[in-house]
Formats: C-alpha cells, structure tokens, sequence
C-alpha cells in the first residue's frame, strides 16, 4: 500500500469520494427522473400507436432524444458547460457535473420509461377505457401502476449508467471516486489508488443494483403469488 | 335499447381500405340475452367494439337509449360507458390490484371513494361468488376466477348493459358453462342487457334469446334463437349450426327428409309411427336434438330405402302429423 493511500485513507478523503459520489449519482438521477418520466409518458402516448397519436410532436421529441443520446458523454460535458453556467452560475465543480448527467441522463430514462410503458396489455388500456377511464386516468391508474416493477428496474438500470458518467467529474474539476482515481491515482503513478477506486464503484453498483433489483421483485404482483416462484433461480438472476 | 343504423367501418391498410363491418343494421332490446355469433374475421370483435365506440364506425350511428355516441363529447362518452360494462376473452385485469381493488377500479375512475364503494365491492364479490378471494391478486386465480372478477368489476358501476367479447373463449367446458349461467343469472336477476360475441354456438344455444349471425363483414340473419336454430335461412347458419348435417345431406343418395322439431312435437315417436301406422322402414342418417332455454329442439335427417311411391307416403303422413320438414329428392 503506497504511502498515498494511507494518506487518503487516514484523512477521510477515501470516504468524502464514496459519499461525494453516491450524492452527485443519486441526485442527478432523481432531477433526471423529474424530468426524463413525463417525456416518456409523452413519447409513449404520442406514438402512433400511443393513447394519443400526434406525430409532429412524437417526431420531434424523439429527435432531441436521439441527439442527446448519441453524444458521447464526455463531448456532452464539455459542450454543456455554457449551459451548466446559466443555470447553476458556474461551469466548475460538482454543481455543474449535476447539470451534465441530468442533461445526459433524462433522455435515456425517458426512453427507458417509453419502452417499460410499452410492455402493458393493450388489452388493460382497452378495459380502462370501456370503463370510462380517460387518457390522464389510464396514465395515473393502469400506465404507471402496472409498469411499476419495470420501471423500477429501468431506473437502477438508469443510477448506474450515471454513477459511471459521474467518475468523469474530474475534467470539470469536479470531485469523487472517479477524481481521486485520476487525480491521485493516473496522475501519480499510484496503482493501488486506481484499484481501490474501481473496487469502491463496483461495490457502490453492485449494492444498488441488488437494492433495485429486490424491490422490483417486491413490488410485483405477478410473482408475489407464492414464495417458491420468487425464490426461484430464474427470477433472481436476470433483470 | 342499443340500435346500429347502417353501421360501417373500413380500416386504412397497405393493400387499400379493408371493411371491416358493412350495412349493420341492429336493435338489441332491454332485458334481452342478444348473441352474435360469427367465424374468426367476420367482424363481431369490430361490431361490439362499436358498441361502446372502442372502434369508432367509418359510417352510420349508434344509438343508446336514444343517444348517438358518435356525436357526443367525449365527456358524455365516458358517462355512457359506465353504463355498458365489458368483459372480454383475455380478462384484462390490472395484475398489479387486488381483486377487490380491481373491482373497484371503475367506481374509482368515477370519482367515488374508497370507503363508500366498500359495500358495493363485497356485493358484487358476493355475486359471482368470489368474497374469499377478495385479497389475492390476479396472478393468484384461475381462468374461470379471473373471468369472474372481470365480471364483478364490469358490474360495478351498475351498467344497463354488459358487453362479452368472446369471454368463454379461453376456458375449459365446465368454467365455460357456470361462466354462462352466472350471465344468464345477472340477466334473469339484475335486469342486465347481456350481449354475447362467440363462435360457438353451444354459448348461443344455452343462454341467448336473440341471435345475429354475421359473415364477411355483414350481418346474414337475424331473429330469435329457436327460429334461427331450427330453420338456419343462410348458408352461413346453416353452416355453423348445423355442420353435420349439411355434411350428411350431401352424403346420402336417395330420398331425404329433414325434419324439425321446434319445441313442442319432439315428444311423438314419428319414426316408430311410419314404421307401425305406414310399414315405411327409414334409415337415420343424422339427429340431434337441444334444450334451448327448456325446450327441445332438433333436426332428425332420414333416407328412404323404396322410390316414388314410399316419398309421397312419407310427406303424406309427415304433413298430416304437422310436423316440420323439408325434403330432398334423389336427383337434386
């Protein structure tokens, strides 16, 4: 262990990275979140085949949507840095490194939203209807209810893709695990910074995605019927 | 009173406009069990859909109790749905609710409260028989429950109207049957206007009282079930009432006779009476006989084994007896 380390690790740098991380990561994700599940339901209910087909609208979201999301994030990052400073006052630091995955990670969620959507039985959406249910209550009572395990699971699916943005927070002079693996470990030449960096991410991944994964499984009705088909092997692994 | 006055609906298609409904013109009264019964693509899926303007009609009006929903504001549309309730062939239940919290569904959607549709839910739990499973979900039932709960649900805002698209459909013969009884039962005990879309006509025979037999789009015959069943005018109810029959009409060589019994004649032994009375020996080419609403009805096919002579003493005694018949000679 390289003096470095211990140093890191004494002086509570270590643990401020962990925390600094998790706090960019799951906020980012929430603000994302806000903003990326009405554009789904949007992109969802816009679709021609959606609740209310308008194609002009559908298009034309859709295509912001691809734009965002096929710039690579660290070209993102640096191309938003303009807008990062008119809407936090600055284009350094944390604060603009939560502006940058919002922008990065709403429109993935959005998609990730529209496709959980497009899984519910056209069958229900019919029913609700025959019912006299009316577009806003069919997303209120029958969308978002039903496709709750999935949508769960797209929004684990959505935290981590964000927590790996986050470790780019260094080039924007930004902090966390991800800075404290470039900045003391590659700029440096210390191996075991790196390593350790990438052991605490994968452990931060892995305790999310078991959280997120468990309470899918919990919210769904469907498999909740005995406890022999939840323990079984094929709904464990896999999401 | 549900009327469809020259109901029509095309669907826009890579191939041109593909019809879907043509020229429906229907009047289903109040209290009535009304069936409609066709092949797969006939277009009853399409036609009950337009009932409650799921599928919007390309043409013509649908009046309910008077009031045509292809004009009314979509306000006033959500109003009428709650009066014609609809289950259908795939359940449709929300897996994610409770039975009861699905029974309740439609009286949440009308902006009624959860403690005040309490009693209302255990009723109609009651009802169909399901009070016990009030907490499981729908994962947690069988075919034949989750059918049930459909029901139960589809009653809940006290439609005057029930619409079932192909319900019994995905169901094993016994669910099918007390599925059946428990529509006949909301019919006989809550007054329910019951309207039925099958391909089978066992469902048909054991609970409708009025039938529409629709083919290629358009509807081929109408009127009430005995009538339709015993003397089938097109060729598509006789097809599908009476597949073997036709089958051993076209089989037999000689003279035929098909003779139908209509709810009060089933009871005299013709047979043995032509054999006795007429020393007329026949042979038995096809037979069969239903119970429809506790009457019997049948259509019975026999050949002659003699010529000329014996087929006039036949149609003599048969005309005479007043029974029911239709005859086929040996060169037609």
């Amino acid at each position: 262990m390289s003096e470095l380390l211990r140093q890191l690790i004494s002086d509570g740098t270590l643990v401020r990275g962990v925390f600094e991380t998790l706090y960019m990561t799951l906020l980012s994700t929430a603000i994302a979140y806000v903003l990326g599940l009405p554009l789904g339901i949007l992109l969802n209910v816009t679709d021609k085949n959606g609740l209310k087909p308008i194609g002009w609208l559908n298009k034309t979201l859709g295509l912001i949507v691809n734009v965002l999301r096929s710039i690579p994030f660290i070209i993102l990052m640096v191309a938003m840095l303009p807008v990062a400073k008119l809407i936090v006052g600055t284009s350094l630091g944390n604060k603009a490194m939560i502006v940058m995955l919002v922008i990065a990670a709403a429109p993935y969620i959005a998609r990730m939203v529209e496709s959980s959507l497009k899984e519910i039985d056209g069958g229900v959406i019919e029913a609700a209807r025959s019912m006299g249910a009316s577009d806003f209550q069919i997303i209120t009572k029958v969308f978002l209810p039903e496709a709750k395990p999935s949508l769960i699971v797209g929004a684990v699916i959505s935290t981590v893709t964000v927590l790996g943005y986050s470790a780019m927070a260094a080039t924007i002079g930004g902090t966390g695990l991800g800075q404290i693996a470039v900045v003391y470990g590659y700029q440096r030449f210390k191996q075991d910074i790196i390593w350790i960096s990438v052991v605490l991410i994968v452990i931060i991944v892995q305790a999310i995605q078991e959280a997120g994964t468990y309470l899918a499984r919990k919210t769904d009705r469907r498999v909740r019927s005995d406890k022999k088909i939840s323990k079984n092997k094929k709904f464990r692994k896999g999401d | 009173m549900i009327e469809l006055k020259g109901v029509e609906k095309t669907y826009p298609s890579a191939f041109g406009e593909v019809t879907a409904l043509k020229d429906i013109d229907l009047t289903i009264s109040d209290g009535d069990v009304f069936g409609i019964i066709g092949l797969s693509g006939a277009g009853k899926s399409t036609l009950v859909r337009c009932i409650n303007l799921l599928e919007q009609p390309t043409k013509g009006k649908i009046l309910v109790d008077g009031e045509d929903l292809t004009t009314v504001k979509p306000k006033r549309l959500r109003e009428i749905r709650r009066n014609i309730g609809m289950i259908f062939q795939g359940f449709n239940l929300l897996e994610q609710r409770t039975v009861e919290n699905n029974v309740f569904f439609p009286l949440e959607l009308a902006g009624v409260k959860r403690k005040d549709g309490e009693k209302r839910v255990n009723e109609l739990l009651g009802i169909v028989g399901l009070s016990d499973r009030k907490k499981a979900y729908p994962s947690q039932l069988s075919g034949g429950q989750k059918q049930r709960v459909a029901i139960a649900r589809a009653l809940a805002t006290s439609p005057k109207y029930l619409l079932c698209d192909e319900a019994t459909s995905a169901l094993d013969p016994a669910t099918t049957s007390s599925i059946l009884a428990l529509l006949k039962k909301i019919n006989a005990e809550l007054g329910v206007t019951v309207i039925v879309i099958t391909h089978e006509m066992k469902v048909i025979e054991s609970i409708c009282t009025k039938v529409a037999v629709i083919d290629n789009s358009r509807i081929a015959e109408c009127g009430e079930v005995p009538e339709v069943f015993t003397d089938p005018k097109s060729d598509i109810a006789k097809q599908l009432i009476l597949p073997d029959l036709i089958r051993s009409m076209k089989s037999e060589k000689g003279y035929k006779f098909r003779l139908v019994f209509s709810g009060e004649t089933s009871d005299t032994p013709v047979i043995s009476a032509l054999a006795l009375e007429k020393g007329v020996a026949v042979n038995i080419v096809y037979a069969d006989t239903k119970n429809i609403n506790g009457k019997i009805y049948g259509h019975l096919v026999f050949t002659l084994a003699g010529g000329k002579d014996e087929y006039e003493t036949v149609k003599e005694f048969l005309t005479e007896k007043k029974i029911n018949f239709a005859t086929e000679g040996e060169n037609e």
